[in-house]
């Protein structure tokens, strides 16, 4: 019934990276565009450098706040092993949209295991559509590293049936005035992806 | 005005729209947001209490002088309030009064897994459990309605999910026309001396009959038919997924769930063929259902441990599942302390010296993880200072001086400093850690009163902790800089060979704080690789900071990352062959 018209999304990174402003824009942007949407997250341990795991959900009318695996329709990842480890959540044929960034994990740190390879290509056989982004150049080009996440929501905004102008308003709001012309022009260039 | 909320935003907005004046708490994931957010409406005097029985306490002194009143706090800071809550329970109220307990099933920050529902039952108040943000919003105005009109403290009960999930919100207006608070004298009310509780308790129990007859009718206890085949009575977050999963399914969504409207129950269970309960935790309205004697499954099929899911749904009724891989064994990502942390030098201490480490709740927590690794014992807010004068007076001598306890600062002054009166008074001989970073880092950094400002960002009387501890009697009180480790060591050395009480006070501010002056970044280290002989001394910091990077055939080497190092220096004390300096 209603769940075959919600749409779900989630975003994952590593805690410090911005995945929750993302996905507050992204619920903003959706709410302004007259879906029902649910948003759903931890906080606390989770957010000292663990994964942090972001489930927005939106549609005519949304119940649950998060997303079982095999029900994502797409995977929002800022860094690569993140989005891998969520892999179980997409649905068959669903997109990954991911930061080509990778940030090593305690144990690689430490030098106990290597960060694993090839990820993107076990992503693609997976059967998954992957579109990988360079984030981080993306962003410097932007006038700031730390905008990686608007390059990508650019880029997601390409793929979610809602007017731009929702997503500038949702942007205007959310982020911090002196920051803005950055993020704006760094949303232009994931857009263009 | 719509809005997209969490649930702690949507209580704060319930608050201000009911008209609350005062509202006091303890930080604690998942409720932390609440007070935060209640800040912004300046219609209300908001502040963080040293823990949650003052937090209690103060919210029933502005509704005994006839204020609405708001106390927030996490599912184990109940257990710190049970005192005052069940004695309130009797007094009653004069302004409504509303006590949010959030608890956090799958204890996703938490010791235990407590369901507060409970707690609803044995004080004998009334409690609600919205379900979305909405009702958080509404439940907590609806809450200080009940309170005064049935003389009793509500409680709100959400869960973690609820708490910071967001939902789109229905903004209302503020409440107007409210009486101005005033003192007003009635000891046969508010003095429960034995003659006069005697009589209330009569009172708290009429009250629970009243509360259940009004329950048959309220609103929020709301029955939904649909198919007869199935019918759900659910609360909270379950019945989302009830309605996720279970579309065709009659739901009786309970929005009370203490006292239950066993008519209610009745008819709907008379109306439908097969009787389920969805709840979260414990069988806590299941077992009231099969107390009237109606046949209903819940916990036969529903896990008890930990947070529901739709997908736990799918399995307890037999729906098929979307086809799942087989997870892979990938890298965790636990959490760290933060690159800089002056708490990661402490335990990098106290593992050298193979300390017995009583611990405590807070960002220090993390010492347990390795590489640290360097603690032994973890109960509640404040238990690390009792504990140790326990362990110390049953083991032997020589053991006696391992036995190290550790405590934040703000923990200390939350539950700490009765425990460290008991050390000295009854004189074991513990030493204890007071690992000072002038905040409550744990929960996104909130003022305390060792921080010197109110949550209302006023500056304030910064209390001395050296000061305090020498007025508990505790002898020999050293502060040292825990980013200095050679002293730090010598320090800790020297006070637990000491067969006397004794504290030692670390003193950094956190790397997260961001006021003026707190907190100051040193400079950037760098390996020098050259000289890097691979011996991994420095790893041992676990600082998220340094890298090792392997290399084939030879040894690796080790790097600092430079955005992420806060130059702290530490881990350039470790290095034998001073091979990391500072970034030029
Ligand atoms: S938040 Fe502060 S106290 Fe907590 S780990 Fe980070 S630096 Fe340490
Ligand atoms: S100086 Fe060393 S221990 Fe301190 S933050 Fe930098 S890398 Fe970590």
């Amino acid at each position: 019934m209603t769940t075959t018209t919600v749409t779900n999304i989630l975003l994952v990174g590593v805690g410090g990276q911005g995945t929750l402003l993302a996905a507050e824009v992204m619920s903003e942007a959706l709410m302004a565009a007259g879906y029902d949407v649910k948003k759903s997250e931890i906080h606390g341990m989770s957010q000292r450098g663990g994964s942090v795991v972001s489930h927005v959900r939106f549609g005519q009318v949304v119940h649950s706040p998060i997303i079982c695996e095999g029900d994502a329709d797409i995977i929002f990842g800022f860094e690569l092993l993140e989005a891998y480890r969520c892999l179980s959540f997409l649905k068959p044929n669903g997109t990954v949209i991911a930061n080509d960034l990778r940030i090593p994990p305690p144990s690689v740190l430490l030098g106990k295991e290597p960060y694993p390879g090839g990820l993107a290509e076990r992503i693609k056989a997976s059967g998954a559509e992957l579109i990988l982004v360079d984030g981080l150049k993306l962003a410097t080009e932007a006038g700031n590293p730390k905008a990686a996440n608007t390059v990508l929501l650019g880029a997601l905004s390409q793929r979610l049936d809602i007017d731009e102008r929702y997503w500038q308003a949702a942007l205007e709001k959310m982020v911090p005035a002196k920051a803005l012309a950055v993020n704006q022009k760094a949303f232009q260039f994931g857009r263009a992806i | 005005m719509k809005e997209m909320l969490s649930g702690n935003e949507a209580i704060a907005r319930g608050a201000y729209e009911a008209g609350i004046k005062v509202a006091s708490a303890y930080p604690g994931t998942p409720s932390t947001e609440i007070l935060e957010n209640i800040v912004q409406y300046k219609e209300i005097d908001a502040s963080w209490a040293p823990n949650e029985k003052v937090a209690l306490e103060v919210g029933i002194g502005a509704s005994f002088g006839g204020a609405r009143a708001l106390v927030a706090m996490k599912h184990v800071g109940v257990n710190v309030a049970a005192d005052p809550l069940f004695t309130l329970a009797y007094t009653g109220v004069k302004g409504g009064l509303v006590f949010v307990t959030a608890d956090d099933p799958e204890l996703h920050s938490s010791q235990n897994e407590q369901d507060n529902r409970n707690y609803a039952r044995f004080a004998k108040v009334p409690m609600l459990e919205p379900a979305d943000s909405q009702e958080c919003k509404d439940f907590t105005r609806l809450a200080v309605e009940i309170s005064e009109q049935f003389d009793t403290p509500v409680m709100l009960r959400t869960t973690t999910r609820i708490s910071h999930s967001k939902s789109v919100v229905t903004l209302g207006e503020p409440a107007g026309g409210l009486p101005a608070p005033a003192l007003e004298r009635n000891p046969a009310k508010y003095v429960m001396l034995p003659g006069n509780a005697r009589i209330r308790h009569r009172f708290v129990e009429e009250r629970t009959d009243r509360l259940a007859d009004f329950g048959e009718t309220l609103a929020i206890n709301r029955v939904e038919m649909r198919s007869t085949e199935i019918g759900v009575i659910t609360v909270g977050v379950a019945y989302q997924y009830v309605r996720e999963v279970l579309p065709e399914a009659s739901v009786l969504k309970l929005g009370m769930v203490w006292p239950l409207p066993a008519g209610l129950i009745r008819r709907f269970a008379a109306q439908v063929d097969k009787l389920y309960v969805v709840e979260e935790l414990d069988p806590f309205i299941e077992d009231q259902v099969k107390a009237m004697g109606i046949p209903a499954i819940g916990k036969e099929i529903i896990p008890i441990c930990g947070e529901l899911t739709p997908a736990i749904l799918r399995t307890a009724f037999n729906l098929p599942q979307t086809a799942t891989t087989e997870p892979e064994r990938l890298p965790g990502r636990p959490p760290n302390m933060c690159p800089g942390c002056p708490h990661r030098g402490v335990f990098y201490t106290l593992n050298s010296l193979k300390a017995y480490v009583t611990g405590d709740i807070g960002c220090y927590t993390l010492g347990f993880m390795p590489p640290l690794s360097a603690m032994d014992t973890c109960v509640c807010m404040g238990a690390s200072i009792g504990n140790a004068t326990g362990i110390t007076k049953v083991v032997s001598p020589e053991e006696r001086q391992k036995v190290v306890a550790v405590i934040g600062d703000s923990t200390f002054l939350h539950s700490g400093i009765t425990g460290l009166l008991d050390m000295v008074y009854n004189k074991a001989p513990a030493t204890v850690v007071i690992l000072d970073n002038r905040i409550t880092a744990m929960t996104g950094r909130q003022e305390n009163p060792a921080s010197g400002y109110t949550l209302m960002g006023e500056e304030t009387f910064q209390v001395d902790l050296a000061q305090l501890c020498n007025t508990l009697g505790v002898q020999h009180v050293r502060t040292v800089d825990p980013y200095d480790l050679a002293d730090t060591k010598r320090v800790l050395q020297e006070e637990m060979a000491r067969p006397e009480p004794s504290v030692v006070i670390t003193q950094r501010p956190c790397v997260l704080i961001k006021r003026e002056g707190a907190f100051e970044r040193g400079e950037s280290q760098a390996v020098d690789f050259e000289i890097c002989s691979g011996c991994k001394a420095c790893l041992k910091l676990g600082c998220p900071a340094i890298i090792w990077q392997p290399s084939e055939g030879e040894r690796g080497k080790a790097m600092i990352d430079p955005l992420l190092c806060t130059g702290c220096e530490v881990c350039a004390q470790l290095c034998k062959f001073s091979a990391i300096k500072a970034l030029r």
